[in-house]
């Protein structure tokens, strides 16, 4: 048994016969022509049909792929009519008076030059783009045919790396995975892999060879490992892993769709949390509800200055035009304590958790919040967007709140911008005093979404980030689950929803107790979202 | 000739799709349009000159139009920039 270790891109697991994927390797000769209009329309002709074959390709990808993936074959087109591009070539043929496959390789070789020297993972990598085009040409040019691989039983395609064409024309049936030498997690072949659910190894490097064509192997997209003429022991422990992936994998399958509802008819929304704009295709892929908590202070994190509106409420408008028409519940600036960006300029404090942060920053530098709420509002009107508001500790803060609110929306009148005037307002329940008022709290808005974390540490006066307290810790901690009943109550009797979006609404020795609650969501991360609906529709 | 300015948001900055984009976009036009970073400039309708900028997030483009119709050019690409990057 051979073993190879590389990047893995995608998880599975897949047993069956390596195919290794053979191109025509072209030597390209350069020869003088005498006729070089000649020589030139010889190339357009290529050029043309080139361009024929890629408007193909962009059609089965977008069956295949996508849109967003089969864009890849516009932009080849575009490459191949690229003005520089063309120039070069004909100048070569023109002025040096050559074949034109010789000024076809020799203008190939110069632009992927000029991305391989690119100081940027990505650019670099589109140098195989420029290859991939320009020996699309070559081997019209050259009546080469195409390159493949032959097999007719499926099975893991080996090669040194994988371009755009060439995976798109794979027989899709007869792929189990990919292992390849090379290639990074934003070469196409990762992407395609993640598109096909199956698994997927870049980086194998020098150790994966030509003559392991056609030998028996199992590559585990989990470990990274392709394991060349595996040995029994193996074998068995590979079966058995792809075994459990499928039955996990199946079972998630046939809960996607599936109502949240249990034996008796209770029914609750699972909704998911996210960080970034990224996640929101996690969260449609598991089929979640709507989003119970989008944490926005990525926009910060991630910035040298504050955010401004406009980058906010692009950010806002697209989770919300992509969630179409579902919840997105948008949680305003919550920074401070071990969420921390520069420009901010926080003084160092004794006891950041107890200290200036989230609402009290937003409250005290309201310029900061305005451009946030003033972002929020202008992407309501493109979606089903809720705004919650996290550390609350009084009804002041609320109402001070919701005064700065139609401040912003007295200005967005006055600038005729629209926005949905009935947006739903909410607060985080993660103080202990939020929770002791909370009869009074939810008079003024129209949800509570309880964050466990905070409100577990602030309750139990425990450091979570502390290991030496883990023995005192108690997730379940009765006071904290009285906490959650106290505010649930309250919340219903003025007629508001309450959800939990905190770490214990994922956990699901607890799932039956929330819904005792009566608890009316619950926000997990997306990959917990199936598993909580399995739960809910065992439940009595 | 119109000309304005922009910061680039985009995370990946201007890879080979939005360039793609940029690319249909500015073929609209009769106008000359062209995109500048820094003392690098390239012409709009060129999708190498475009990605060999190698423009990314935080960076600032300038974009200029030249001809007939460059008042409705410059709208459409500002419009563009801020939609996709």
């Amino acid at each position: 048994m051979i073993t190879l270790t590389g990047k893995s891109v995608f998880g599975g697991v897949e047993i069956g016969k390596i195919a290794f994927y053979k191109r025509n390797s072209q030597q390209i000769k350069r020869w003088h022509v005498d006729d070089t209009e000649a020589e030139v329309n010889r190339f357009e002709l290529a050029k043309a049909t080139a361009v024929g074959q890629l408007q193909g390709l962009h059609e089965k990808a977008l069956k295949d792929v996508g849109e967003e993936n089969a864009m890849i074959f516009e932009i080849h087109q575009m490459m191949l009519e690229d003005l520089d591009y063309l120039e070069s070539i004909l100048h070569i043929i023109t002025n040096q008076e050559v074949n034109a496959e010789y000024a076809v390789a020799t203008t190939a070789d110069n632009f992927a030059a000029m991305f391989s020297a690119m100081d940027d993972a990505y650019m670099q990598g589109r140098a195989a783009d420029v290859k991939d085009v320009s020996e699309r040409i070559l081997n019209i040019l050259t009546g080469a045919g195409n390159a493949g691989f032959s097999t007719d039983e499926p099975a893991i395609i080996a090669a040194d790396d994988l371009v755009p064409s060439e995976t798109v024309q794979l027989d899709k049936e007869k792929v189990l995975g990919f292992a390849t030498m090379y290639g990074s997690s934003n070469s196409h072949t990762a992407i395609l892999a993640r598109t096909m659910n199956i698994p997927a190894i870049i980086g194998l490097g020098e150790a994966l060879k030509e003559e392991y064509d056609g030998a028996f192997a199992i590559i585990d997209g989990f470990d990274g490992k392709v394991y060349i003429d595996p040995d029994e022991e193996t074998l068995e422990a590979m079966k058995k892993k792809q075994a459990d992936d499928r039955a996990k994998k199946a079972l998630l399958q046939e809960l996607k769709g599936k109502e949240n509802v249990t034996k008796s008819g209770q029914k609750i929304n699972i909704y998911a949390n996210i960080g970034n704009t990224s996640d929101v295709g996690s969260v449609l892929q598991n089929d979640a509800g709507g989003i119970g908590l989008f944490r926005s202070e990525f926009l910060y994190l991630e910035n040298d200055t504050f955010p401004t509106e406009e980058q906010q409420f692009q950010v806002y408008k697209t989770v919300a035009e992509n969630m179409a028409g579902k919840k997105v519940i948008i949680r305003t600036l919550d920074i401070g304590a071990d969420k921390q960006a520069d420009y901010f300029n926080l003084p160092h404090e004794e006891n950041p958790a107890l200290g200036y942060r989230a609402i009290r920053i937003c409250l005290t530098q309201t310029d900061i919040f305005k451009t946030q709420l003033r972002a929020l509002l202008r992407a309501s009107a493109y979606g089903q967007i809720a705004i919650m508001f996290p550390m609350i500790i009084s009804v002041g803060e609320v109402k001070r709140i919701k005064e700065i609110m139609e401040e912003v929306k007295a200005e967005l009148r006055a600038d005729g911008i629209s926005y949905n005037e009935n947006i739903e307002t909410g607060i985080m329940i993660e103080t202990p005093a939020a929770v002791m008022v909370s009869h009074e709290l939810a008079k003024e808005v129209d949800f509570f979404s309880v964050g466990t974390n905070d409100l577990t540490q602030y309750t139990l006066a425990i450091d979570r980030q502390n290991p030496k307290l883990d023995d005192f810790y108690d997730p379940h901690h009765p006071a904290v689950l009285a906490m959650i009943k106290m505010a649930a109550d309250n919340a219903h009797a003025e007629g508001k929803w309450i959800g939990i979006c905190g770490e214990l609404g994922a956990d699901l020795e607890l799932t039956e107790t929330f819904l005792k609650m009566g608890i009316d969501e619950l926000s997990v991360s997306p990959s917990m979202i199936l598993p909580v609906r399995k739960k809910v529709r065992e439940a009595e | 000739m119109k000309e304005f300015s922009y910061v680039i948001t985009d995370e990946l900055g201007i890879h080979a799709r939005p360039a793609g984009l940029l690319v249909k976009e500015a073929a609209k036009f009769q106008a000359d349009i062209k995109i500048k970073k820094g003392e690098k400039a390239a012409d709009a309708k060129r999708i190498f000159g475009i990605m060999g900028l190698a423009a990314k997030k935080g960076d600032e483009i300038i974009m200029t139009a030249d001809g007939a119709d460059e008042a409705e050019a410059i709208a459409a690409i500002e419009e563009f920039l801020k939609a996709n990057l």
